[in-house]
This record gives C-alpha cells, structure tokens and sequence, in this order.
C-alpha cells in the first residue's frame, strides 16, 4: 500500500523558509488552502498577505525581487496566471526576478470546474522566455519543491500538489533531469504529476499482457534535456504514449512531439490528456476517468498505438486511491 | 551632485527640448512636456536623493533583453545613480513621458544632449516608450498600473533591509482607471509601506482625449485617501507647494501627491488642438509652422529650423 503524506507542502516549506530572511512568503487569500497557515502564524516576519488582488501581488513580488528577495507566491495556479498575465510578464518574467510562483490545484485536481482549473498553464509557461517549469508528482516531489525552485536563477512557475498526497519516489527533485521508472523496451510512456501514478497503476497488466513498458516521469519541464528523451526513445520498438493533467497542446505531449519533430524521430505518437476541452467540476478519479487521465486511458491509448486490444479491464489494474472530498487535509473540498 | 541649475530653468529646459525635439521630428509628446515639466525637474533637481550616475553619458545601443545567457545585461536606472542603500530610487510609471524624462535626464547632466538624437532610432536603448534599459528606467511600465505595485514590493523590501532610501513613482492620472492602482495602495497602506512615495501628474488627459469623456473617475484624492493612502492635492505648476507636500507626516501611509496640472501649460497654442494633446503631430505645414512660432516665443528661444 503507498504511503499517503498528509499536507506535504506545509512542512517543506516551513522547514525550507524559517530563518531565511531572504525568502519572503506571500499569499492571495487562500493562506491555508496553501498550506502556509502554519507559517503564517509562526513566522510572521516572512509572511505578507496580498489580498485578493493578484494583479498586484505579482508586481509587488517583481519588487520585491528588485530588492533582492526571493518570493515565494502562493494562490491556485488558474489565479497566478490568468488574470495577471501581463503583470507576470513585465515584472517578474521578462527581468528574470526570482520569484517562486507556487500554483496550487493544477488541472482537474479541484472540483472548482473551469474557473479553478489551470488546464493550460504549461502551454503558457513554456512560451514564456526566462521561465523555468517544474511539477511536482508525489509527496517526496512537493517536499523537494522549494530547494529545487529556489536553485533557479530567475523565475519558476510550479505545480504543486497539497492535501494528502502519496509517496512514491524516495529521491529528491533534481532540476533538469526526469526519473526513468521502469527500462522496458516496447514503448516509451511518459508522465507527469498525478498521472504518473495512473500509468504505474497499469503498468503490472500491460506487463501480464506480454509488453516491455519504459516509463519516464517529467518533474522538469523547462528546461528539458532533450537528448536524454531522444535516447529513450530510441530504446524501443513501437513508439510513446504521454499522459498529462493538462491540454494536449503545449504540454509534455506537445513537447515530446516537438522532440520528436526536431530529430526526425519517425515513430508513433499517442498524446493524452485534455483533448481540447474545459472540464467540468467534480471529484477526481471522475474526471480523470471523465476525460481520459487515468489507467484505463492509458491502457487504451497504447491499444491504439500498437493497433491492438490486449483484453485489460478496470479490474486488472492496481487499486485507484479514492480521495474523500472532505477532508481534514484540505481547508476546503476546493 | 551640485546643483548648477534652477529647478525653474530644469522645467523650462525640458520644455525647450521636448519642443526643439518634436518640431524636428514632425510630432511628441509635448503636452507631457507642459504639464509634467515641473514634477520631473524638481524630483532630479531637489527631491531625489541619488548618487551619481554609472551608465556612460552618451546612451549605449541596445544590448539585448535579460536572459541567462546575456550575463553583462544592465537597466537603464545607472542614469539615476547606483541603487545603494542610501539613495533614493524613481520609477517613471507611465513610460510614454520617456521623452521628457529623458530631456529631464540631459538637464540635470546626467545624459549628454546627443542622448536625445537617439530617441526612438533603432537599435537605440533610448527608447519611444521607455524600456527599463531606456537612460533613467529602471523596471517596464509600458503597460499603466504596474508602476505603482512594482514600487510598493521595491519599497516594502527595502524598510525589510533597513535601507534609508526612498522609493519614489511618478504616476499619471489615467492609471487610476486601472484596478491595478487601488490594489497597490490598498496594499501599501495594509503593510505600512511609508517609504513609498508618488507624485502623479492629474492633467486630466489621456490618449482618447479628456479623462472625463473616456472614463469619469470622481474625487480621486477621496478615493487615495479612502484606500489608505496620506494623499495631498497641489497645483502642479507650483514648486512651493510641491516642496511642502513632500514633507507631509504620513507614518505607516504612503504619500501620494496629486499634482494638478494644466496639458498645455507654457504652451498655449497647444489649447487648439484640445481634448486630442497625448501625442501632437503637426495636421499640416501651416500648424507646424505656427507652432514653431508661437511656442518659441512663449519658450524664449528662436523658431527651430526643422527644413533640415
């Protein structure tokens, strides 16, 4: 059974921050959504409210890294970027400040539908020069998160996952590599976040049903080594199926095809995740399995990569983890 | 640095520029140049404390755009000095004044006139809208509303590390139709950011003619005052007035001086061309003309010959 890390966030951050006069910790209003109400109340000489008012708070934060702090901001992803755009740009992007943006929620993580889903970040992101990209997959990821990011010369948008989160890597982030989980030698899947533990949930049948997986999971998205990805590609026989939290277009899809293009690389290419659609509000094994996120699609898209049906159910697959909603973890069912 | 000029003859000599440099180029921003000329020539002339500039007088080209592998990029803020503990800073908020900041600049020696000749020529740093690689800039404000927030996180900062310098923003009125502004000062007065200073030049225009036929922004100072900030209104043509806002109390508030101006101060001429004054371009040979003559006059300077 995996072991669940409750609030993973709170402590890493803590235990990273405390004392360090150079980080300061800002948030917009979701303090202990963030896992910072701890912090807040025991360092309150780090900590800056902002108020719901993003618009200013990344600017402030460009300030702020003018004067040579490294801010960490804290909000849900969908609030970090959407609105303040041109703030994110102009005062934090295009001088390079060091500012941590720490987005909470990514994808289909919340029930808050469209408005709470940040769908398309890592599309906008990887467009954004100077910008740096991680996302944090399990706990030992969001416990790395802070070190890894604040390694960075310049800013970081991250994806960070909060509440109770399952452990399943014992090494730490280490910026600008991927984790190569398993070295089979039929096909290439590639992960991230929190669906890299739906393609660990069904490695074990594809592996029953005769096929040699070789699984990677991206925790760095930018930059990418993509010679690393090229020699694993490269390693086997049929092709690669990526899986993300995120749209199809310009995620970790987009980037493996990109790869792929650039080298002339000419095997197949199967890219799941959002398919060119919001989602909805709902709990998550819903939705992933709503729109194609989890085990199962993972199965399927492989089927259609090699144009072949290996008979795998629901029922071959490792158990899902089912989160409550409501939970003590989480300061509201968001 | 010594003062070698008035801050009356700072103020008439950006204006001398800015026209010389308009006329010239078939168009400027002259009106920016008429209401703002006092603000920007007291700030570099009496108010900012800064030390002495460290980019070369003469404005180098363009050296690219901050990434990692362009490790000896610089702003444009050594125009203003080092940015010491001790020193005052200035954000130029709404960076098309670029034109008479950059006239500021050269009358307070710390650009060589040449500077100027360079302005929006490219490969030029010494930008139309001011880059913060432009001579004086420090951070991007081409899009109105960040300058203030930008500010209040430099300031903040800096009562963190104890520095003794200020962080000033000119400001222009147009911005407080951005919500931008109102969470800065929001923002400014929950944190007690009182090293944080504005000067905002209220001249009541913005680039689709008056302010109050594109968007009505009411009491502006009612509202500054109501979302924390220490805000006193003054005639922005006056340098007494401005000298004595400046040394209002306003512990735990920042101070934000509305500088209440007239867009075609010095150059009543420009009154024809009403409510359309953000950018004057010449409608014909006559108007140029007429211009030349007129605002040369009220200037105290000959007519530019601007045939070649």
């Amino acid at each position: 059974m995996v072991e669940m890390v409750s609030r993973p966030y709170a402590s890493a951050f803590e235990k990273f921050a405390a004392g360090n006069k150079d980080i300061l910790c800002l948030s917009a209003d979701l303090t202990s959504s963030c896992e910072i109400d701890g912090f807040r109340d025991r360092h309150p000489d780090q900590f800056l409210s902002m108020g719901m008012a993003e618009q200013n708070m990344l600017s402030f934060a460009g300030g702020l890294g003018l004067a040579g702090f490294r801010p960490f901001i804290h909000t849900f992803g969908v609030f970090m970027y959407r609105r303040p755009y041109d703030q994110l740009m102009a005062s934090i992007a295009y001088p390079r400040r060091k500012v941590r943006l720490m987005g909470f929620l990514p994808g289909v993580t919340t029930p808050g539908g469209m408005t709470h889903q940040s769908i398309e970040d890592i599309s906008v992101m990887r467009s954004i020069p100077n910008m740096t990209i991680l996302e944090t997959g399990d706990a030992t990821e969001v416990e790395s998160i802070c070190e890894a990011a604040d390694s960075i010369d310049g800013p970081v948008w991250c994806r960070v996952l909060r509440g109770s989160v399952p452990r399943l890597f014992d090494t730490p982030i280490k910026v600008g590599e991927m984790r190569e989980l398993s070295s089979g030698n039929d096909i290439l899947v590639v992960t991230s976040g929190i669906c890299t533990e739906e393609a660990m949930r069904a490695r074990s049948a594809l592996q029953k049903a005769g096929l040699s997986i070789r699984h990677l999971h991206l925790h760095t998205i930018k930059p990418f080594d993509s010679k690393a990805l090229l020699d694993h590609i490269s390693s086997v026989k049929h092709g690669v199926v990526t899986l993300e939290n995120h749209v199809t277009e310009g995620g970790i899809g987009s980037l493996v095809a990109e790869t792929m293009a650039d080298a002339g690389v000419g095997k197949r290419l199967v890219r799941l995740g959002l398919n060119d659609t919001y989602a909805h509000g709902g709990s998550r094994p819903y939705l992933m399995r709503y729109y194609g996120l989890d085990a199962t699609a993972m199965v399927r898209g492989i089927e259609s990569l090699m144009q072949q049906e290996f008979g795998i159910s629901e029922s071959d697959l490792d158990t899902a983890r089912v989160e409550d909603v409501h939970s003590l973890v989480k300061a509201e069912a968001l | 640095m010594r003062n070698e000029k008035t801050t009356e003859e700072v103020a008439l000599g950006i204006r001398r520029r800015v026209f010389e440099h308009s006329m010239r180029n078939n168009g400027g921003y002259l009106s920016q140049a008429c209401s703002a000329g006092e603000q920007l020539a007291w700030l570099y002339n009496e108010e900012l404390n800064l030390g002495a500039p460290t980019l070369p007088m003469i404005p180098k080209d363009f050296e690219g755009v901050p990434s990692a592998s362009n490790p000896d990029y610089h702003t444009g803020a050594g125009y203003n000095g080092p940015a010491t503990p001790e020193f005052d800073r200035l954000f130029i908020a709404p960076a098309h004044y670029a034109l008479v900041a950059y006239a500021t600049l050269i009358e307070v020696g710390r650009m060589a006139p040449e500077g100027l000749d360079m302005f929006n020529k490219d490969g030029s740093s010494v930008e139309m809208i001011g880059a913060e690689h432009s001579p004086g800039m420090e951070v991007h404000n081409g899009t109105l509303g960040i300058g203030l927030s930008t500010g209040a996180g430099l300031a903040y900062g800096r009562k963190l590390r104890g520095d003794a310098g200020r962080t000033w923003v000119f400001m222009s009125d147009g911005e407080v139709q951005e919500g931008q502004t109102w969470e800065a000062v929001q923002s400014a007065a929950h944190h007690g950011i009182d090293n944080l200073f504005a000067i905002m030049d209220v001249n009541d225009q913005q680039c689709d003619g008056a302010m109050d036929s594109v968007m009505e922004v009411g009491d502006i100072k009612t509202k500054f005052q109501n979302f924390g900030a220490a805000c006193i209104e003054i005639d922005g043509h006056d340098l007494t007035a401005m000298r004595d806002a400046a040394r209002e109390k306003h512990d735990g508030k920042p101070l934000i001086i509305l500088a209440r101006t007239n867009p075609y101060n010095a150059m009543p001429i420009l009154q024809e061309r009403f409510p359309r004054l953000h950018y004057v371009r010449f409608k014909s040979e006559d108007e140029r003309a007429r211009m030349n003559v007129s605002i040369a006059k009220d200037l105290g300077v000959d007519p530019i010959d601007y045939a070649h």
